[in-house]
């Protein structure tokens, strides 16, 4: 038995798990904030705990930009009351919000958020395979969504399963295909490898930026964000199929959704954007010193920040696709891309080998 | 009838969707710039900016005193019999009660309440009342935490209301007369 390994893997994964959470529960937030903004509006600014308004200049400033809303959301979820609706299959309803959840939170784990701080790699799991893991655990999310809507028993919850199973199953193939370029380019499935590769040789989004934009695209389908919604489209299926769930069930598809942002922020950082590395202030090699462990770990966060305002912000920029167009970007314009592109990387690579 | 809508079939331009993507794009920037750095916000944050209300709007009914400081009401009870919720509640003086305090009544009410939970802001009230002593004025967000504190009493509408210079009816009648003299409609 490794006590060092097993001690130091808890530590970080109470870490990643709490950073992920707070990120999901301020990312309600800035999703509220950025869409105020888009609109003309102002946004949460008054929910504040009774102290707050005691702390001199810090507190208004802080109930002003909304920093205590995510808490009075999440209280909310928990104290309200736990409805189960009539005529729900009960099995099936307890367990899809578990089952959505679940596959969101496992697919953080073999993101390299860092490099090294003293003696320990800054990854939870430093898989082999860590892409074909991930792909593997986000294939699981459908049916989370699928098992909500039918376990509901109701009509608009069950289009939203339908509608969720035909798009993730199609865009997760884009999305697949996309990426081998990058494998090809690097020849490794190994995350941390991938970013090493990019710290020397430059980022991956300027060797294929084609794969960068099918992934992004195929990211936003696979995290049923706008415009790609459809299985929870309010203004056609009342809620889609988180309609019949309420209270923490309902918080759990929220924090399913929003840890997928997060964990495909991450990716597209990992595979395209190199990481946790910068090409300047000697930040593209292994840590020597805490601070620059500490500084690793910061470059990923604003890298990964930034994409989760692009998803928040595209969000208030498209309207939904309809069905049929969702269909046919899926299947007839990227996937025939993506296989051209997998097509052109080989070429390519095999004209320099 | 139906209407066919000619459907053009999309340019190429148009199917990469990026036409669409930039003018996403310039719109959304636009607007956040806006709000965020010339700080254009359509939003009113309401307990502390306030609308200004219209002079012609119909608030909550409450009592005034004249330029002495004496109740104008005469107890006549009229608004009690036309409020359609039932909504003012007068108890006259009776034998035994108050006489006015103010010289040309005979009579000012011992008790007058205004339930302001029924009250539906008709202005019904102030458009009967002879010694224009009830006005319909410019408060709408009335707050209590019970039933019981949203009865308004005499004193609390007297001191709400404040106070009215003279009494404008025959003024107003005068005008009244005067405009049906000169009709505007010509023959």
């Amino acid at each position: 038995m490794d006590w060092n390994f097993i001690i130091f893997s808890l530590v970080k994964l109470a870490i990643i798990v709490g950073v992920v959470q707070g990120l999901v529960a301020y990312s309600v937030l800035a999703e509220r904030k950025i869409s105020a903004w888009i609109q003309d509006r102002v946004g949460p600014n008054r929910c504040a705990p009774p102290f707050a308004k005691y702390i001199p200049v810090l507190g208004p400033l802080l109930t002003r930009w909304g920093m205590f809303q995510p808490l009075a959301d999440g209280l909310k979820f928990m104290f309200k009351e736990d409805f189960t609706p009539a005529g729900v299959k009960k099995i099936y309803f307890f367990l899809a919000p578990a089952v959505a959840v679940i596959p969101a939170m496992l697919t953080v784990a073999v993101i390299p958020f860092g490099s090294v701080m003293g003696n320990q790699k800054m990854v939870l799991a430093d898989l082999n395979v860590g892409i074909l893991y991930t792909f593997g655990i986000v294939s699981m999310g459908v049916y989370g969504i699928v098992l909500a809507g039918y376990a509901a028993n109701s009509k608009y919850p069950m289009f939203g399963g339908i509608r969720s199973s035909a798009q993730m199953i199609s865009y997760e193939i884009s999305m697949g295909m996309s990426v081998i370029p990058v494998l090809l380019i690097v020849g490794n499935l190994n995350l941390s490898h991938i970013i090493g590769w990019q710290a020397t040789n430059g980022w991956m989004v300027l060797y294929s930026p084609i794969s960068f934009i099918i992934f992004m695209v195929a990211s936003f389908a696979e995290t049923n964000r706008t415009p790609f919604d459809l299985p929870e489209a309010e203004t056609e299926l009342v809620g889609g199929y988180h309609t019949e769930y309420g209270s923490m069930k309902f918080a759990l598809f929220f924090l399913a959704e929003y840890s997928n942002m997060v964990s495909s922020s991450a990716m597209m950082v990992t595979l395209f954007f190199g990481g946790w590395t910068l090409p300047f202030w000697g930040l593209d090699h292994p840590a020597n010193s805490i601070g620059m462990g500490i500084a690793h770990i910061l470059v990923f966060m604003a890298k990964m920040l930034f994409f989760m305002v692009v998803f928040i912000w595209v969000r208030w920029m498209f309207p939904r696709f309809r069905y049929d167009q969702l269909m046919d970007l899926g299947w007839r314009r990227f996937l025939p891309l993506a296989l051209v592109n997998i097509l052109i990387t080989a070429l390519w690579l095999w004209m320099r080998s | 009838m139906a209407i066919t809508v000619d459907r053009k079939p999309l340019t190429f331009w148009e199917k990469l969707y990026l036409p669409a993507i930039i003018g996403g794009i310039k719109v959304t920037t636009k607007h956040a710039w806006n709000t965020l750095i010339k700080g254009k916000v359509v939003t009113m944050e309401y307990p502390e900016q306030k609308w200004t209300v219209p002079d012609h709007y119909r608030g909550a009914p409450y009592l005034v005193k004249d330029q002495e400081g004496h109740t104008k009401c005469v107890s006549c009870q009229l608004c009690e019999f036309v409020c359609p919720p039932k909504a003012i509640r007068i108890t006259p003086p009776g034998d035994t009660g108050a006489k006015a305090d103010r010289t040309n009544a005979e009579k000012m009410p011992a008790e007058f309440e205004i339930n302001m939970l029924r009250c539906i802001y008709c202005g019904f009230c102030q458009e009967v009342c002879p010694e224009e002593a009830i006005f319909l004025q410019k408060d709408y967000s009335l707050v209590g935490t019970s039933r019981a504190e949203m009865i308004y009493n005499k004193e609390k509408l007297l001191s709400l209301g404040g106070e009215v210079g003279g009494i404008q009816k025959w003024k107003n009648k005068l005008e009244e007369a005067k405009a049906q003299e000169n009709f505007p409609v010509k023959l």
